[in-house]
């Protein structure tokens, strides 16, 4: 990417590149999650923001709560029915372009609760771009999906592409 | 009042209820369905029986006694004191109802609720009558044995809870007064991620709260009878995930009193040092999390700094941080790692540091006290008649512990101490919650230092699996195993009650066996879903503001509180 060559300015102070690739590289460094925390993944996801482990060292530690505010949201933990439908509704909400990931195997598939309640995995009612696996997924895990999806968003792949069709 | 006892009961009411004889030791009485309100109030007022534990049923569909098909169950015990006894009830198959109980115990109401959601029995005058974990479309009742346990239903919309709110404004539906109704949760900040609370304000005074459950409703109790009894462990994990431990202990106990098993000393010491370290971790996370939402952020760091150094001496114990699944039937996974001494040493050191830095923050901070002091408070009896143990009950004065009351695994021979407060605020279950870690922690200590030796495991056949090199040199210690794996543990047939002082408060299993591998039915007494009922009371007539700071103090756990 052209704003590499920003470290060896040689003095003109001009640098040209393209417009796409200054968002992406924005959209890149400056992610803002939208922690959607239901269960034990939730707690998982306390200690990645926590200092041990540190979010903000990959530029995505300002969660917002409000779905305006935010590009990407983190489902940690299972979704059951009666909380599927607030979820749609959060994600709609939130504003374009926006990325999803499910953290965790209840919000990648349901896991062991393949009973009456569950969502079967997160992707029956929205499109995902990572799946962590793990129950619940280490920080290191979670760290490593948030920097898979700035490589993902460096390469200009359209969010939402991994889109599974729903039963819905 | 005299001290609770069932003997005075037994004679009093000798001929007009029967008492049924119970393998593993619980007193059990079988109630005519006319009988049964002045059956619980006579226990309720004249025995001591005062704490309402538990509603749940039993579908006998596949038991041979089938008819009548339910069987509700209520169980009790007095607010200090270990006695419990369990009243036991069946619906006539006809209309399927029995007389409702909320108007004695307030714990009541969402008890029956529950157990209409998810059996189907209807209690006459209930105030409230309508689903509580499943969603409003839902359509059936799961936890009866003809209920398919793959068979999903979708929600369309989600409930606008205006029928309750209506009720509660009464007749002047908001021309008049000033009231603005809003919606808190269940995605927000505050209402950690699956709790959700309608409120009608005036200004900024709470005047209604309507509180909604069950958006972490993942079937743990259907689940749980789908698989052996060993197979429930790593679903317990998940019920307080804060400290899962605490789970696999509360239920392998109850399976262990079925069995007639006492663990060995060593077993029960390492599980006296995880059930302790597992209180840090809980209490760690609600108190940060508690001072997070007054706008203490800093603390946050502090406390979870040292929920780190805890999982990492869990996480070399058992290879996972969060969800342990550690305690077995009869035992442990295994024994202690070498440098698990040193790892508790350290926590043991380092602990104290943060918690006195968080006091120095906190303790006496003017933004802080006028956040907490005075708010959400609760009197005792009012905290006992909605079912509330552990921290929460014990912050408004009552002394409820079952450490003390009913000392297992060796409690009663440590040097602690109960921890009580006097108002049962915020401030009171904050501070209940703060001085606790510091009593788990001397237990820690002494448990350490005592720690016996000798195997973890019982020497018991039903229970143990048998060593490798057995398991692959004789054919006896072979089918041994498979059995074991196969089919499972087997308690003999009958209904048991245990119970554990978890985190929270009495961490209840109700399980019900039919002599085969797999439990027949398995019921979570959860401490917080008891305690999340009075939220209405908790923050009616106080500001907006007080109501999140309050909702922090309870600790509720959606794993356990929706199941």
């Amino acid at each position: 990417m052209g704003l590499r060559e920003i470290e060896n300015l040689s003095g003109s102070g001009v640098l040209t590149t393209r417009l796409d690739a200054v968002l992406r590289w924005g959209r890149r460094n400056s992610l803002w999650p939208l922690p959607y925390g239901t269960a034990c993944c939730a707690i998982e996801f306390m200690a990645v923001v926590a200092s041990p482990f540190d979010l903000s060292r990959f530029g995505a530690e300002v969660v917002r709560f409000s779905p305006r505010q935010s590009d990407l949201l983190i489902v940690s933990g299972t979704i059951v029915h009666k909380q599927a439908v607030i979820l749609r509704r959060i994600y709609a909400q939130m504003a374009e372009p926006k990325w999803v990931i499910a953290m965790g195997a209840c919000a990648s598939a349901g896991a062991f609760y393949d009973n009456y309640c569950t969502l079967q995995g997160i992707d029956h009612v929205i499109p995902v771009d990572i799946y962590i696996p793990g129950c619940p997924p280490r920080p290191e895990a979670v760290l490593h999906a948030v920097t898979e999806l700035q490589k993902r968003i460096d390469a200009g792949v359209p969010p939402g592409s991994q889109r599974t069709e729903g039963s819905v | 009042m005299s001290p609770p006892s069932l003997d005075r009961f037994r004679s009093r009411l000798a001929g007009t209820i029967r008492e049924e004889p119970n393998p593993f030791g619980d007193a059990v009485f079988r109630a005519e369905p006319s009988d049964l309100r002045d059956v619980l109030r006579s226990l309720r007022d004249e025995h001591g029986f005062d704490l309402l534990l538990d509603v749940t049923a039993v579908d006998h569909l596949e038991l041979p006694d089938s008819k009548p098909r339910f069987d509700v169950v209520y169980i009790l015990r007095p607010s200090v004191g270990s006695e419990r006894v369990r009243v036991q009830c069946r619906p006539p198959d006809e209309d399927l109802s029995l007389e409702t109980v909320s108007d004695l115990w307030k714990a009541a109401n969402w008890a029956e609720r529950e157990v209409y959601d998810q059996y189907g029995v209807r209690f006459r005058n209930h105030p409230n009558l309508k689903r509580i974990l499943n969603h409003k479309d839902f359509v059936g009742h799961p936890l009866r044995k003809d209920y398919d346990i793959k068979k999903q239903q979708w929600l369309s919309e989600p409930d606008d809870l205006m029928d309750e709110m209506r009720k509660l404004r009464g007749g002047a539906e908001g021309e008049e007064s000033e009231s603005v109704l809003l919606n808190i949760g269940p995605s927000h900040p505050a209402m950690h991620g699956a709790l959700r609370a309608l409120v009608d304000l005036e200004g900024e005074t709470v005047r209604h709260t309507v509180p909604e459950i069950g958006y972490l409703h993942r079937g743990f109790e259907k689940s749980a009878e789908k698989g052996t009894y060993t197979h429930v462990i790593p679903f317990t994990d998940r019920l307080n995930y804060c400290s899962s431990v605490m789970n696999n202990v509360g239920y392998c106990r109850t399976i262990e009193k079925m069995l007639g098993i006492e663990p060995t000393p060593r077993a029960q010491t390492i599980r006296v040092v995880l059930l302790e370290l597992g209180r840090i971790m809980d209490h760690l996370v609600s108190v940060a999390a508690n001072l997070v939402d007054v706008g203490a952020l800093t603390n946050y760091w502090y406390l979870f700094n040292e929920r780190e150094r805890i999982y990492d001496v869990i996480e070399a114990l058992c290879g996972a941080r969060l969800t342990h699944c550690y305690v077995r039937i009869g035992g442990l996974a295994h024994d202690l790692h070498a440098g698990f001494e040193e790892g508790v040493e350290g926590i043991l050191r380092e602990l104290p540091k943060a918690l006195a830095d968080v006091e120095r923050l906190v303790a006496r901070n003017r933004i802080f006290l006028d956040r907490v002091v005075g708010v959400g408070a609760i009197t005792a009896e009012e905290a006992i008649s909605h079912g509330f143990t552990g921290p929460c009950l014990r912050a408004c004065g009552v002394p409820n512990d079952l450490r003390k009351d009913e000392p297992y695994y060796g409690y009663d021979g440590y040097d602690w101490n109960v921890i009580v407060g006097t108002r049962g605020d915020t401030y009171d279950r904050i501070w209940v919650r703060m001085e606790e870690m510091r009593e788990s922690m001397r237990i820690v200590a002494q448990a350490m230092k005592k720690m016996p030796g000798g195997p973890v495991d019982v020497d018991d056949k039903r229970v143990s699996l048998p060593p490798k090199t057995e398991v692959y040199g004789n054919i006896e210690a072979l089918m041994n195993h498979f059995m074991i794996i196969m089919e499972g543990i087997k308690p003999p047939a009958g209904e048991c009650y245990g119970s554990i002082e978890a985190a929270n408060g009495e961490l209840g299993f109700f399980v019900v066996s039919d002599g085969t591998g797999k439990p027949y039915k398995v019921k979570v007494r959860p401490p917080c879903f008891y305690v999340f009922s009075a939220f209405p009371r908790l923050t009616e007539g106080g500001m907006i503001q007080d109501l999140i700071a309050t909702l922090g103090s309870l600790n509720i756990i959606a794993g356990e509180l929706d199941r």
